[in-house]
């Protein structure tokens, strides 16, 4: 729209101009330049909007002076979001039809944007690209991209759970290798609790966190909603497996019935010993190293997740790169994706950011290559699995964490939970079941 | 022009506003209410079903929202009057003829109404840890076994309270000192030659010309209250198991967190009825006390 015909107006009544001629005439000006002055900003076919968040937003900028040289005449905007807003910011620009042209975007999250049809499918685009090579990615990663058998994402970094703990105290405990299966970290856990005492505990799991749980139940190889996300599926039996393995971490005291905020300090307990295990992700690798006494760095480092028979599976966590499809400028926006997706920007990425790379190729990076607490992690990621891909997962998941507090806390019995949860996520997914059927006899 | 339609006139700026940014979004979340408005209706209006007083008879249905209510009672039952009590100790030392320093003092008592409170909150964790924190360390001279604070159920509630007294009794000190400073001191001259002591006084001439100032403040403090959402939000997420989820962290979760306007809108009415249910009885009480000037 532009505001010509406005003006042609105006200039063809102009011997008997009215009052309402007049307010007319202004009104339409004013429409219309509002309108120009929006296609200039969403119309531009060289500028590209890219939202990234935090840290990932500022190091992004830094990187796209090579894209700016190989592309020119285009540009790329980058809008920085806080995590803490991001999620929100997501839902009301697409409420407000303002979602950018392409995003960073957490693996978790897609499905609810995929909810709203907020993204572009890139199916074509992968299999037609020269630079993303599919099979340079970890599966279960990529699997968090696909919803409904269409991919809407290419991971830019990846993140998943793993065991941190104390060398140190682990061979004081007799044991001189980390545990690869459930038994054999039961059987470590009970050594170091002996020998810590009862003031201190053996792992930390913090109980306003679900990621540990839900790392342990996708061990057990099975869905964790049933019916292709129509209900829960905590009354089966894996569920109760992890259930028991889980509470038994509290009633052998184990581990700490604390939340997060009771401990204040991460790195200072873990320095002083109060936990030997923690299970967390890659940004942990960063802050200990930085947050940790020099004389403990030789002593701290990671290992694969244990699995009830040998190495389990973990959560498949991370970011993508996401095309919105209200977006004009597609074609460009892919290359944008192309060219983060390539192993040479993945380890500049990384470098920069300490993110790990999602191409498999870009851990080469003698950074990385020769890091064995990021070996551990580059050997959990060949065995992760994404989380239910429905928007109500992370409502479930909650639910999941709150009962087990109260669980631990002893306001509710353990036998009592499976049912509850079920109830409690067969509501929760109510609307998503009456969508399904709808979509299925419309 | 009628009079009365000028007064209309120049009245219409602000009923404008008042409609456009009051009347139509209380009215929007009323219809809204009544829906199960959430993610799939911000994707597609004709993914909304209406569900009359549904939103509102599940929400009754719900533990976690009764929970609520219970913490958030607990919390106005204790903390307003702990709040004005403290507010009116120190108004009254500051105003003793006997005080020294009073305007060092009464700058410092008020800092923490200003400061900001996820800085505080990050010092009340440390003052409140169960193993390093100053408070335990003080009860632990006075031979007590050391609290929880956060992660007991029973105590997180009542460390809210605290950390929501010290932050906000300075405000209503000001009020209170101001309406302390107004009072004429011929009262207490003519109080004193009728031989009141400082408690006579204090009941039969403070208290009566404080009392509309007291009721202001008190309402005041009781509708901020219900509506406590950022204290438990920064110190403890509604945890430890769901002790300090309050009416509007509910409502906050349910609109903002899981997008489920629909039910968020029916909780923000329910917490409404309840303020304004107690507003009016507030105002009874005082007017039949004779308080209300």
């Amino acid at each position: 729209m532009s505001p010509e015909p406005a003006r042609r107006r105006a200039a063809s009544s102009e011997p008997s101009w009215s009052r309402r001629d007049f307010l007319r005439a202004a009104a339409t000006a004013t429409v219309g330049l509002a309108a120009a002055s929006a296609c200039t900003a969403r119309g531009d076919d060289r500028v590209l909007r890219f939202w990234a968040m935090g840290r990932e937003g500022e190091v992004a900028t830094q990187l796209l002076g090579a894209f700016e040289r190989e592309n020119p005449g285009l540009r790329v905007r980058v809008e920085q979001l806080p995590w803490s807003a991001a999620h929100e910011k997501l839902l009301t620009a697409f409420a407000g039809d303002a979602t950018p042209d392409l995003a960073q975007m957490g693996n978790t999250w897609l499905p609810e944007l995929v909810a709203l049809g907020a993204l572009e499918p890139l199916d074509a685009s992968v299999r037609g690209s020269r630079e993303v090579d599919v099979a340079d990615y970890d599966p279960g990663i990529l699997d968090t991209n696909v919803i409904d058998e269409r991919r809407y994402g290419v991971p830019w970094y990846v993140d998943t759970r793993l065991l941190f703990y104390r060398r140190d105290l682990l061979a004081q405990a007799g044991y001189d290798a980390p545990p690869r299966d459930w038994d054999e970290w039961v059987r470590m856990l009970v050594a170091v609790k002996q020998r810590v005492g009862p003031e201190r505990y053996a792992l930390l799991l913090p109980l306003n966190e679900y990621e540990p749980m839900v790392a342990l139940w996708l061990q057990q190889g099975e869905p964790l909603l049933r019916d292709g996300g129509r209900f829960g599926n905590f009354r089966s039996p894996g569920f109760a497996r992890t259930l028991r393995f889980y509470l038994s971490m509290y009633e052998r005291h184990l581990a700490p019935p604390v939340a997060h905020n009771e401990i204040a300090n991460l790195w200072n307990e873990f320095a002083r010993g109060f936990f030997t295990f923690y299970v967390s992700g890659p940004w942990q690798l960063g802050e200990f190293e930085r947050r940790l006494p020099p004389e403990l760095q030789s002593y701290w480092t990671t290992a694969p997740l244990p699995g009830p028979t040998g190495p389990g599976a973990s959560i498949a966590g991370g970011s993508s790169l996401a095309i919105f499809r209200r977006s004009p400028r597609k074609v460009a926006a892919w290359k944008l994706v192309e060219f983060f997706s390539r192993p040479a920007v993945q380890q500049q990425f990384y470098r920069l950011t300490g993110n790990l790379p999602a191409r498999r190729s870009a851990w080469a990076d003698p950074g990385l290559a020769q890091d064995p607490r990021a070996q551990a992690f580059r050997d959990q990621l060949e065995r992760v699995r994404p989380v239910p891909k429905v928007p109500e997962w992370e409502r479930i998941a909650t639910e999941l964490r709150l009962m087990m507090e109260k669980v631990v806390r002893g306001d509710i019995p353990a036998a009592d939970a499976p049912a509850e949860l079920d109830a409690r996520a067969d509501r929760i997914l109510e609307k998503r079941r009456w969508m399904l059927d709808r979509r299925a006899h419309g | 022009m009628k009079p009365s339609r000028a007064g209309w006139l120049f009245a219409a700026p602000a009923l404008l506003a008042i409609a456009v940014f009051f009347v139509v979004p209380v009215v929007a979340a009323l219809v809204m209410s009544a829906t199960d408005f959430d993610i799939y209706a911000l994707a597609d209006l004709r993914n909304t079903r209406f569900v009359g007083l549904g939103n509102y008879f599940q929400l009754l249905q719900t533990p976690l929202f009764w929970r609520a209510l219970l913490n958030t009672l607990f919390f106005v039952v204790v903390g307003v009057p702990l709040s004005i009590a403290v507010s009116l100790g120190t108004a009254l030392l500051l105003h003793s003829r006997l005080a020294r320093f009073t305007g060092f003092f009464r700058t410092a008592l008020f800092a923490p109404v200003v400061t900001t409170l996820a800085a505080v909150a990050v010092v009340w964790i440390f003052l409140l840890h169960a193993r390093y924190g100053t408070l335990n360390y003080a009860l632990s001279w006075l031979g007590l076994r050391p609290v929880d604070w956060l992660g007991d159920p029973r105590w997180a509630m009542p460390a809210i309270v605290l950390l929501s007294v010290w932050k906000n009794f300075g405000y209503n000190m000001i009020i209170l000192l101001a309406g302390l400073q107004a009072i004429p001191a011929e009262l207490y001259e003519a109080a004193q030659l009728d031989g009141a002591g400082p408690g006579a006084a204090f009941r039969h001439v403070t208290v009566p010309a404080l009392a509309p100032m007291l009721l202001m403040v008190s309402i005041l403090t009781m509708a901020g209250h219900f509506q406590i959402f950022a204290e438990p939000y920064v110190m403890t997420q509604g945890g430890p198991a769901e002790r300090t989820v309050t009416v509007l962290y509910l409502m906050y979760e349910n609109g903002f967190k899981w997008w489920s306007l629909g039910s968020a809108s029916a909780v923000a009415f329910v917490l409404f009825l309840f303020m304004l249910g107690t507003s009016l009885l507030q105002g009874r009480l005082a007017g039949r006390a004779g308080w209300s000037s």
